[in-house]
């Protein structure tokens, strides 16, 4: 069931001397058919974890843990072997499409030259089929020779869909797809990439700080804070029963609960807290918080990195 | 895109006009007698007065600066630079007997330094911070430090004194533009090559090109067809931009090899103070200047499709 | 001031910058101490010495009057350093000023200067600088003048530029808030944000000033014999360039180091101070 695990990873930048623990003993799984929200605050590791999956980290990193897909760790394998699986098995929409479209290239052939490289496709095919993906992220494809800065924030939202399903990979990962758009462009772009996924029985990694955009859109909700996950659950579970005192935080924060925002910052990623990396802000906190890192603890198909949960189900 | 040039083309005239009135002015309340010192030009040292006043009143220099210029501008626009002051000749046919020269020198340096600067500066941002990369840019900056002069002499003393391989003056034939090439070229190849580096690693840093590379295409494609038309973009402004730098130091480079084009007609002219001559040498410099970089600006505004391409 | 000083030590590890500094420093002390060190009379001729190899007595050989070349180099700092910080020191404020004003006011004044700025750059600075000096005549105060005319543009967009953004940033609050003070504000936070671009470019632009005064000299248009500059050495050491080569190098490797410890000062202070004065002086609008 599970198409991709990740296993203990663990993501350390080398800054200047000091080391940043951007992502710290991560365990997740994606599995078939599901879309999964990973959400947290901006700087959490959420965004890198993506970039981990698909091999996109920079030079100076540390990279630890295994990441298993179809058999294969894919921190283990050449380059070479993950040139095939990106964009063809496992797809990524970055974020902000105004940046990462070429600006000098057009829509077009950002489109098809995916279509060339990974498939051996002629031009007339891969304009052919790069035109009817266009259609089907609802642009027209008269606009094919365009260039990204013709278009408007949500029709490249669109376009960066279209790349990232070109090849009909297993896995997209979109990683904060609705940033910048107005809401009613946001829930359009949201409908159109639920609808295409669920469609191709694909699955897809939500990296969102948007819990609204989560709860549209995920079946199962992962929680990121300080590169750890401190709450996975199935996404009315954890709305309707928030079980870590972060995830209940972020909740409270939404305006529709009363916007009541965290008390503290969020730590630096070079230096966390000792025990839990939350337990400065949690209003349950206590000795035992900030002296022992807690592991992650089952409770039936919820996980939940909280001591105050200690006593209910055995250790994942 | 053609409002752009339009515009473009009235800026180069405006600016034109204004380096003409400024260098009439700069001309003019130079010290000195400029009547006396045509004077002492053509005739030598042992002058009347009345011989003086003679030149003054031939020359149209009794009157008021502004007539002066006015006359001045009225014969340029029918394409009278006048004639100089000291061979009587005509002086648009001076500067365009020595233009071919100075163009032949300008373009084979352009691509020496092409050719130097741009696979150096982006292997350099490739493999950046390796030990090619650290070698390339300290070259490159040992280059633009080295006063192109200087280089000119070495050369001349190593290749031409020392081992008798090229001769130090003259126009001719290749041999004659290898020195004189490789002195202009190697200084802009110094500066064009850091410059092509910088703009290399801004775009390798871009988000489009992580972009590419998730979608699994290969180092080789992402270069050339991702990165490069993008850093180019600047770099091709840059050259334009050096087109001065080319005019500026031709004017060294000729004086030392006695390449006889503009830059030396520039020089000379302005040391036997035929104001004619100068003033026509400036205005053409400018004018060259000026359009070079209008076409520059024009390839740049044709190449990057935010500019060729409004927003809908 | 705690910024200036982590800057600093930046700045220290980048070892080019550091070697930079270190020349420069050594420069100075030559002009300065020039008189003491120079073992002989600059401009003293000695016509029955003339073009010695270096030895013993003449470290640097003897030029075509016999002077000694080693004591000329020595004095020839000073000239050019002069040069250098004085052009530098006035047109970069002169330039501030006006991009400062031009940004701010935009309007006419803005589209006044920027012409003005047009013009000077509508000619390659050596030429522009060639004429300028060319027609006002040798010597140092026409030099200091050509160059400063062709050098001050580049500061005046660069700060333009930066307080066209700045304006965007803060002019809105600041005017909100303080009203009659938004002039005031303004420079006090234009300032601090040109005063590192600045610096990038002024220590760059001292580099850029050695060698074009140099080159003046060199082509008889700037300082003139007998005054000990390396540019008018250079000129001077042509006819004996198979003879005496030593006429050449020595003047000529002098304005090489110089100006290489300033380029290499200038860019490590722009890779710790500013990355953007870069763009600026590739901006071209």
């Amino acid at each position: 069931m599970s198409l991709l695990r990740i296993e203990g990873l663990r993501v350390y930048f080398n800054a200047r001397g000091r080391i940043i623990k951007a992502n710290n003993g991560v365990d997740l799984d994606i599995r078939e058919n599901e879309i999964l929200g990973l959400i947290g605050e901006t700087g959490c590791g959420k965004s890198i974890l993506g970039r981990a999956i698909m091999g996109l980290l920079s030079e100076n990193v540390e990279v630890g843990g295994r990441i298993i897909y179809k058999g294969e760790n894919l921190l283990d394998l050449s380059e070479d072997r993950m040139r095939q699986i990106r964009g063809r098995e496992i797809a990524m929409m970055l974020q902000n499409p105004s940046t990462s479209l070429n600006p000098v290239l057009t829509v077009g052939e950002q489109i098809a030259e995916v279509y060339r490289y990974h498939n051996g496709a002629t031009r007339e095919e891969a304009k052919r089929k790069a035109s009817n993906m266009l259609e089907l992220v609802g642009v027209d494809s008269k606009r094919m020779c365009e260039y990204p800065h013709q278009f408007s924030g949500g029709m490249k939202q669109r376009v960066m869909i279209a790349i990232g399903l070109a090849l009909n990979p297993r896995i997209l990962i979109a990683d904060e797809p609705t940033t910048g758009l107005d809401s009613s462009m946001k829930n359009q772009v949201l409908d159109l990439m639920s609808e295409l996924i669920r469609s191709r029985d694909m699955s897809m990694l939500l990296i969102t700080h948007d819990l609204e955009v989560a709860r549209r859109m995920c079946d199962r909700i992962a929680v990121m804070y300080a590169g750890e996950l401190v709450e996975i659950a199935p996404a009315e579970k954890i709305l309707s029963e928030p079980k870590h005192p972060y995830t209940q935080g972020l909740l409270d924060s939404l305006p529709r609960m009363g916007l009541k925002p965290i008390p503290g910052a969020s730590p630096s990623l070079a230096s966390p807290p000792k025990g839990c990396r939350f337990h400065p802000r949690c209003k349950y906190g206590s000795d035992e918080c900030s002296e022992k890192h807690p592991d992650m603890i089952r409770l039936g198909d919820s996980y939940v990195r909280c001591i105050l949960y200690k006593n209910e189900k055995s250790k994942a | 895109m053609l409002k752009y040039v339009l515009k473009r083309l009235l800026l180069v005239f405006v600016v034109v006009l204004g380096v003409t009135v400024v260098t009439f002015s700069a001309m003019h309340f130079a010290p000195g007698d400029p009547a006396e010192m045509i004077a002492v030009a053509r005739y030598g040292e042992d002058l009347t007065q009345g011989e003086i006043e003679w030149v003054r009143a031939t020359e149209g220099l009794d009157a008021p600066v502004y007539i002066q210029y006015l006359r001045w501008l009225e014969h340029v626009l029918h394409l009278d630079l006048g004639k100089s002051q000291i061979t009587h000749e005509d002086v648009l046919e001076e500067i365009l007997t020595r233009f071919p020269a100075t163009l032949v020198l300008a373009i084979s340096s352009l691509i020496l330094s092409l050719l130097i600067a741009l696979p150096t500066g982006i292997i350099s941002a490739i493999r950046k911070n390796t030990i090619v990369d650290n070698a390339c840019m300290t070259g490159a900056l040992l280059g633009v430090s080295m006063p192109n002069f200087w280089l000119g002499l070495l050369l001349i003393w190593l290749f031409s004194l020392s081992l008798g391989l090229l001769p130090s003056f003259g126009y001719g034939g290749i041999k004659h533009l290898i020195l004189p090439t490789i002195t202009l070229g190697t200084s802009m190849a110094a500066i064009t090559t850091r410059l092509t580096r910088s703009s290399m690693l801004d775009v390798l840093n871009q988000d489009y090109i992580v972009m590419a590379k998730a979608k699994g295409l290969d180092a080789r494609t992402i270069l050339l067809k991702h990165a490069l038309k993008n850093a180019m973009l600047p770099v091709i402004t840059f050259v334009g931009l050096q087109l001065g730098f080319l005019l500026g130091g031709a004017v060294i480079v000729e004086t030392i090899f006695a390449w006889p084009g503009i830059g030396k007609l520039l020089v000379d002219s302005i040391y036997a103070r035929d104001f004619a001559l100068v003033q026509g040498c400036v205005l053409f410099i400018a004018v060259i200047f000026a359009l070079s970089n209008l076409a520059v600006d024009i390839i740049y505004a044709y190449l990057d499709p935010r500019i060729r391409y409004e927003k809908k | 001031m705690n910024e200036r000083w982590i800057a600093l030590k930046e700045l220290g590890e980048n070892r080019m910058s550091a070697v930079g500094a270190v020349i420069i420093v050594f420069l100075v002390f030559v002009a300065f101490f020039a008189p003491y060190l120079a073992p002989h009379d600059p401009l003293k001729q000695n016509l029955g010495k003339r073009l010695l190899a270096p030895n013993g007595e003449y470290p640097f050989g003897t030029d075509e009057l016999g002077r000694c070349i080693f004591s000329r180099v020595l004095y020839g700092t000073r000239i050019s350093l002069e040069i250098g910080v004085v052009v530098v020191v006035i047109t970069a404020l002169v330039g501030t000023i006006l991009g400062g004003v031009s940004g701010y006011c935009g309007g006419i004044v803005d589209e006044i200067i920027m012409r003005a700025v047009d013009i000077v750059l509508a000619f390659p600075s050596i030429i522009l600088a060639l004429v300028i000096a060319g027609l006002l005549g040798p010597g140092l105060f026409n030099v200091i003048l050509a160059l400063a005319v062709t050098h001050w543009p580049a500061y005046t967009r660069l700060v333009r530029g930066l307080t066209l953004s700045v304006k965007e940033k803060e002019f809105v609050e600041a005017a909100r808030a303080l009203r009659a003070s938004s002039f005031y504000i303004l420079r006090r936070h234009i300032l601090p944000n040109c005063i590192n671009p600045v610096i990038v470019l002024a220590t760059l632009g001292i580099a850029h000033t050695i060698i074009s005064a140099a080159a003046l000299s060199f082509l008889g248009l700037g300082i003139q014999p007998p005054t000990p500059e390396w540019g008018s050495m250079l000129k001077a050491g042509i006819p004996y360039l198979r003879s005496a080569p030593f006429l050449t190098f020595f003047p000529g490797i002098m304005i090489m180091i110089t100006v290489l410890a300033f380029n290499f000062l200038g860019d490590g202070l722009r890779d710790t101070l500013d990355p953007r004065a870069k763009e600026m002086l590739m901006m071209r609008k």
